[in-house]
């Protein structure tokens, strides 16, 4: 095997870790987070939410099982929206009946700077006890001090609307219902409600959980204004997960205090929680390196039960500035952190993980039931 | 909801000895669920047969039994006891089956005893295959085309519809005992009617072969809310067609997508539901299509497994422990997570940010005329665990620590043609096959084909063996700092390397070091440092930033015994944890090295930090050099540690206790020759011999019979008796390699001597008699393998007193601090030494339990400097209740081999018996060792010319118990001179019907068989014992077993359940 390039990742804190080019040479920055997930690489490089995100996997083997073109979660078009890939190491062969290339080629593909290598726990370590850092990964030609520097003045997220970023610019339909081993995506077969999604960088398995539940969807640019969306008439929207800080969103936050006002209903997921609980007067805060894994344990409410979620957020809901007009539904256990709400005057709910999991684990999948319950009960 | 206010008491059953299929992961749950309950204020009442495990250690429950773990024997302690609820999954296979006798029989009712962690359904569901199968079917689960046969007929009308090759499970038991796989009629046939006898429910399984699918297991845990969570996810590297605990296994999954995954996920946790597992952990097996990833579920164990102790140990989280809470009453989130000081609940799946290896022990050398392929039967004796950041350095380092003489990935062979057979037909060697195969420069796509092993193992095997090459033209010198650095991030251990540079692993070291290229340790926290842990739980690996963070307290570090194997096992295990405890209650800061998964010993809160390493010196003097403790223990793991003792020294290691040069002075014959004739004791006439020729001269000077071995061994490794020139001839040509370095060691065999144990601790001044046991089978046949009493059931008061002077004399000379064992042999009343070992024994725990004298833990003490007199100890206690161990055997798991005893350790484990008479404590031994007494029918006696005298007594005996007596003609004769009523039987050369006939028909309930020890005798007499193992009939190879049987029969129904803590007060 060709020598692979070196790479260097340097920490705003003034860290460098030495590693090996695995992606294409260049430079990139952002905000360095970590995920414990240790499968999913490749739903959650194209994830939007990790839009300027310089993502480190914990897991050390990434690329076990290569790429292929339905492990993309990307909304319309196929892409990569993690500013860059921290791994530990890259292995020699992907083995996957399901494998079209190898991650590197489908990194390479995607002009995503990328670095193998590296000691992920350390990196994980200073994560977790400085909170999540501006980063630059530097593969080719290398130059630390100008990578340190590309580091500092990165600005961070606080503040930082990405949702108009990577949202689509066009509405567009989508009738891909969910993946079964033995025939892949299913094609939707019947229809029974039109929902209306808000792309602040929606997930595509969002959007097949809604086809496989009868839904006709719409996916609608992130500043489509609230006469467009209600002009559609849908049975329900759906805020959409995405990136960056919410509360510069003001365009979706009014979006959605329209729509409540009609009595449409509502279901929001990770940003799109964020934005609901804006919308009813709540605010947010930046968290000190957020939730990103395939195992955190949350907690019903209504029922105790626990559910392994997946997770992806930088920020939070403040749970002390909630209104009274709205109830508690969802908690997070491993650090008592809001996870999701209702409204208790209007038909909206959201959930702060993810639901549509892609990567991770089921067990929320019952959100999307009871959108599809609420949307019947308000069907006219 | 919090735990449940409604029972008060709880019996938990254990598992019994150690057998192939059920080992010390058994006392590891045991423990937890002993200790995570008894927390709770719940009275803890437990049952297990097994004598040196942890859990039966009088301080784990309120009242122990050492007891046959027999229904009929359970109902009794049920009956005395009285517990509000029976916890039937910590102990296996042997604690469910039991749990589910004493339902059957209507005692669980009688008493008002609720089964709790798993109900009967539940087991039912999951054990018997066909309503598995049901259940799988009705929650859309696809499974392996099968049907079930109750008889022969059945299993061929099944067999036509599957074809070749087919899978044969017998329903109920463990280790897939009786299983295998066919690939045509004779084979299908021997399996079917060995399975059919193996299941007590008479039932096969016969299945669709998926041989070479991939294979994988989810550990599940789940509680009575329905909240599920997955601890581990566990690829096996072996494909199906290989039994799970024969695979080397990886975790976590390494080759699934996250759909295949999550798919996967789903299907474990609806399988716990469909089964009705309500709380606890279970295993579910999964095979998938390699080529379009159809997953069959395969099996389930509705408790916990092997699987979940490698899970735990793999994940740091503690399933036991937790199945144990649940069981109870507590919901998931009710509980914290341990690891990471209870920040974050139970409530979550671990994940993890390294890679664990495990890798199978086997013990084929012990037993040459067992098929050594690998199947759907379990066969491995043991397993090692390596923990590291890439598979790369966690195989390497399991490899080096299996310590069977490899370092890494060493050549086997460059024979192609082998090399294919052996890739294509695994036995236990096919990793350095698989190697070896890439060194001939096979590709990755014709191992595959040969081994349907992952093509993703293979790449990182392929590089491995590649690196290897890459160093065939170099010398150390010419590495550079970041060659070197590359090397040992993947796995390479400082001995692989200074074999591959033609060097020795010092030079290695000292080059290494002269870069500052030393290992950094990672902790394991179930949560891949998203929190911070303060669990002092970690492995090695070569990274930038170490985690060790080493105190400056006055800390002991103990050097566990990594795999089990036949002569090493859990018994070293208990003594190591003993110390661990005893030094920590004094104040030390314990730490302890070991590599075994199955243990108490690697359980994260035995010892205050855990180092799960490989026992070899390059990784313990890394860890010496991050600790620098104040003494290191190399006395209580067995051969592992005491091996590196001399180099630990060498390398300014303090190691307590008594000193490497006295631990060699033990091993060494001539030193030792020398220091006891200076003492003026006995030993049988010896010579060592360093030559063929110099062995034969040797062999005239004393004379026949011989015992003959390579000297330092453990568990009688290649020892064997000698009768003649032409044996031992045989013997040097094939049993051993005898050079200068190794030489074998010749003793003059002593028949018909009495062969006596003695446990003793000495602390520089006084010693302590710990126990005098007396052997049951006469000197010759290992003491491994030998049943024994203490106290002694037969040897004079003055007769002790001189062993117990001997002993003294003998510890005082070799200057022991700690424990040491001593063999001796007593022919006409002269008294001869065995052997001395300065260590700690396989007897210790054993010694423990029926004296209530904790030695592992004085011992310990005195180690640290703490005398027997300072720790009130100095009496040794001869208790007034009988206490008997007797061996367990691995037989019926290896077809083919003989069961004849010997000086070769064969036995895998132990259990004790205990009663107010010898006889009734001897009695239990046997039905604890699953030996069937019967109280009738035709006993079969045949012994040796020697032994006819004393068989009349016996013959009696069994004649006034109602036996009818049918012996070969020779003992014919003698039993008939002495008034017998007995029926002469054709030797199997003297014609039909012969006595394997009659064996093989049911008609023989008894066998008593001694044989000259001559290989021709022994093979003559083969087919007996084969058809009695097969037939499961009760069968004794010495005269002193049959003797101490009758006895037992005699007084079976007298027998009484004894609780240990109460025994342990009469003292």
């Amino acid at each position: 095997m060709s020598q692979r390039p070196p790479a260097i990742l340097a920490l705003a804190d003034g860290t460098v870790f030495h590693g090996v080019s695995i992606g294409i040479e260049g430079v990139t920055v952002g905000e360095v987070a970590f995920n414990t997930a240790m499968t999913g690489y490749q739903e959650i490089l194209t994830d939007p939410s990790y839009c300027r995100q310089i993502i480190t996997l914990t897991y050390p083997h990434i690329g076990n099982t290569g790429a292929n073109s339905q492990d993309i979660e990307s909304g319309q078009i196929d892409a990569v929206h993690a500013a860059g890939l921290v791994i530990r190491d890259l292995p020699l062969m992907a083995s996957s009946w399901r494998k079209e290339k190898s991650l590197t080629d489908f990194l390479t593909e995607h002009q995503v700077v990328a670095i193998a290598d590296v000691d992920t726990r350390k990196l994980t370590r200073i994560l977790r006890e400085r909170g999540a850092q501006s980063g630059c990964i530097m593969a080719g030609k290398i130059d630390k001090d100008q990578a340190l520097a590309n580091a500092r003045t990165f600005p961070g997220l606080a503040g930082m609307d990405l949702a108009k970023v990577v949202s689509c610019q066009q509405s567009y339909t989508w009738n891909e219902g969910e993946w079964s081993l033995a025939s892949g995506y299913q094609a939707q077969t019947e229809t029974q409600f039109h929902v209306a999604a808000l792309d602040f960088g929606i997930k595509r398995n969002i959007l097949r959980k809604l086809a496989q539940r009868g839904c006709a969807i719409t996916v609608v640019p992130a500043q489509t204004p609230a006469e467009e969306i209600i002009a559609m008439e849908p049975d329900g929207v759906f805020l959409s997960n995405g990136p960056g800080d919410p509360e510069p969103c003001d365009y979706a936050i009014s979006v959605t205090r329209t729509l409540l006002e009609k009595n449409i209903p509502i279901f929001g997921i990770c940003l799109g929680h964020q934005i609901l609980a804006l919308a009813s007067g709540a605010r947010t805060v930046k968290m000190k390196f957020g939730h990103h894994g395939a195992n955190h344990p949350v907690q019903d409410v209504n029922n105790q039960k626990v559910f392994i979620t997946s997770q992806n957020h930088g920020f939070t809901v403040d749970a002390d500035t909630l209104p009274d007009t709205v109830r508690v539904t969802h908690i997070s256990l491993f650090d008592s952190s809001l996870q999701g709400f209702e409204l208790l005057d209007k038909p909206a709910f959201c959930f702060q993980g993810h639901p549509e999991a892609s990567p991770g684990p089921h067990d929320a999948d019952y959100l999307f039931d009871h959108f599809i319950e609420m949307m019947r009960g308000f069907k006219h | 909801m919090p735990k449940r206010t409604d029972i008060q008491s709880i019996l938990i059953i254990g598992a019994g000895p150690i057998i192939i299929g059920q080992a010390c992961e058994f006392d590891y749950s045991g423990v937890q669920a002993c200790k995570a309950l008894r927390e709770e204020g719940y009275r803890i009442i437990l049952v297990n047969s097994n004598p040196a495990t942890i859990m039966t250690d009088p301080e784990m429950a309120d009242a122990t039994y050492i007891e046959p773990i027999t229904w009929r024997m359970v109902e009794k302690i049920i009956e005395v006891e009285r517990p509000d609820a029976l916890l039937p999954t910590m102990g296996g296979q042997t604690a469910l089956n039991c749990a589910l006798d004493l339902v059957k029989h209507g005692v669980l009712e009688k008493y008002h005893v609720e089964l709790i962690g798993a109900t009967r359904d539940a087991i039912d569901k999951a054990e018997d295959r066909e309503k598995f199968k049901q259940a799988m079917t009705r929650i859309g689960l696809d499974s392996a085309r099968s049907s079930m046969a109750h008889s022969m007929e059945e299993a061929m009308q099944v067999q036509a519809m599957m074809g070749y090759p087919v899978i044969i499970r017998p329903s109920f038991t463990m280790g897939g005992s009786g299983g295998g796989i066919a690939y045509n009629r004779e084979e299908f046939v021997d399996i079917c009617e060995r399975g059919l006898d193996a299941s007590p429910t008479k039932e096969l399984l016969i299945e669709e072969s998926v041989i070479g699918w991939k294979e994988f297991e989810m550990e599940v845990v789940r509680d009575k809310q329905d909240n599920c969570i997955i601890i581990c996810s566990i690829e096996n590297l072996d494909p199906m067609g290989i039994h799970t605990g024969d695979s080397i296994t990886v975790a976590p999954a390494q080759t699934l997508t996250d759909k295949e995954y999550q798919l996967m996920r789903d299907a474990s946790i609806a399988v716990l539901r469909e089964i009705g597992v309500e709380t606890g952990g279970s295993n579910v097996q999964f095979a998938i299509n390699p080529d379009d990833g159809r997953m069959l579920v395969i099996e389930m164990n509705p408790r916990v497994s092997r699987s979940s102790a490698l899970a735990s140990k793999a994940t740091g989280f503690p399933i036991a422990k937790i199945a144990a809470k649940l069981a109870v009453g507590y919901t998931l989130n009710e509980l914290g997570n341990d690891i990471t000081g209870g920040v974050t609940p139970a409530s979550f799946e671990p994940t993890i940010d390294y890679v664990v290896t495990k890798i199978p022990r086997f013990a084929f050398e012990k037993f040459p005329q067992a098929n050594d392929r690998l199947t759907t039967q379990m066969k491995s004796v043991g397993e090692v665990m390596a923990i590291g950041r890439t598979f790369q350095e966690s195989l390497q380092k399991a490899l080096r620590g299996l310590e069977t003489g490899v370092d890494g990935l060493d050549e086997k062979t460059d024979n192609a043609e082998k090399i294919q057979s052996e890739l294509a037909n695994p036995g236990a060697d096919r990793i350095w096959y698989v190697a070896d195969a890439f060194r001939c420069n096979m590709t990755i796509e014709e191992v595959f084909n040969l081994t349907r092993i992952d093509p993703w193992f293979l790449a990182q095997i392929e590089d491995l063996i590649r690196q290897e090459q890459a160093l065939s033209k170099k010398w150390l010198e010419t590495l550079d700092e970041q060659t070197l650095r590359k090397y040992k991030r993947s796995g390479f251990s400082d001995r692989r390397l200074a074999k591959l540079l033609h060097t020795d692993q010092t030079a290695v070291r000292i080059y290494r070091h002269q870069f500052n290229l030393r290992p950094v340790y990672k902790r394991v926290d179930t949560c891949a440092a998203e929190f911070a842990t303060s669990t002092a739980y970690m492995y090695s690996t070569y990274e930038e930033e170490c985690e060790s963070f080493p105190t400056d307290r006055k800390k002991i570090m103990v050097l566990g015994g990594g795999p089990n194997r036949i002569g090493q096992g859990i018994e070293f295990d208990y003594c190591c944890v003993h110390a661990a405890l005893s030094l920590r209650e004094d104040g030390y800061e314990t730490i302890m090295v070991n590599c075994n998964p199955e243990t108490v010993s690697t359980d994260y809160d035995t010892s205050n930090r855990l180092y799960f390493e490989p026992l070899t010196l390059e990784d313990v003097l890394e860890i010496v050099a991050v600790e620098k403790p104040h003494g290191v223990i190399v006395h209580y793991g067995g051969q592992t540690p005491l091996k590196l003792a001399r180099d630990l020294e060498a390398n300014g290691v303090p190691i307590i206790g008594t000193s490497p040069d006295m631990i060699d002075c033990a091993e060494d014959r001539e030193r030792f020759q020398k220091m006891l004739q200076d003492l003026g004791l006995k030993q049988p006439p010896n010579r060592t011999a360093r030559n063929p020729e110099a062995a034969l001269d040797a062999a005239e000077e004393i004379g026949y019979p011989l015992v003959v071995r390579p000297s330092y061994v453990l568990g009688g490794r290649a020892m064997e008796i000698v009768h003649e020139q032409g044996d031992l001839e045989r013997y040097m040509r094939e049993a051993v390699k005898v050079s200068n370095d190794s030489p074998v060691l010749l003793d003059r065999y002593l028949t018909n001597a009495v062969e006596v144990d003695i446990d003793a601790i000495h602390d520089g001044e006084t010693v302590l008699i710990g126990g005098i046991m007396e052997h049951i089978e006469q000197a010759g046949v290992h003491s491994g393998d030998s049943a024994c009493s203490l106290p002694p059931f037969s040897l004079l008061p003055e007769m002790q007193a001189e062993l117990r002077r001997q002993t003294a004399a003998m510890a005082r000379a070799l200057k022991v601090v700690g424990l040491m064992n001593v063999q001796f042999a007593i022919q006409d009343g002269k008294v001869y030494v065995l052997e001395v070992n300065p260590r700690a024994s396989r007897t210790v725990p054993f010694v423990s339990k029926a004296t209530g004298l904790p030695l592992a833990k004085i011992s310990a003490r005195c180690m640290a400097g703490k005398t027997l007199r300072e720790q009130g100890f100095f009496k040794e206690i001869t208790p007034s209740f009988y206490s008997v161990k007797e061996a367990v055997f691995p037989f019926i798991k290896l077809p083919g081999v003989d069961t004849i005893l010997g000086p070769e350790m064969k036995s895998t484990g132990e259990v004790m018996g205990v009663g107010d008479t010898f006889a009734e404590a001897f009695v239990k031994s046997q039905l604890a060792s699953d030996i069937r007494l019967p109280k009738s029918g035709k006993a079969f006696i045949s012994v040796r010319q020697s032994d006819k005298f004393h068989a009349i007594e016996i013959a009696h005996d069994l004649a006034k118990l109602g036996f009818k007596l049918y012996a070969t003609k020779g003992t014919a004769a003698t039993l008939a001179e002495a008034g017998l009523e007995v029926v002469a039987v054709n030797k199997v050369a003297e014609g039909r019907p012969h006595i394997v006939d009659m064996i093989k028909n049911g008609e023989i309930s008894l066998i008593i068989n001694t044989v000259k020890n001559k290989s021709s005798a022994i093979r003559d007499s083969y087919s007996i014992r084969h058809a009695a193992l097969q037939a499961r009939v009760t069968y004794y190879t010495t005269l002193a077993g049959a003797r101490a049987a009758c006895v037992g029969m005699i007084h079976m129904q007298e027998l009484k359940a004894y609780n240990l803590q109460r025994l342990h007060t009469q003292i």
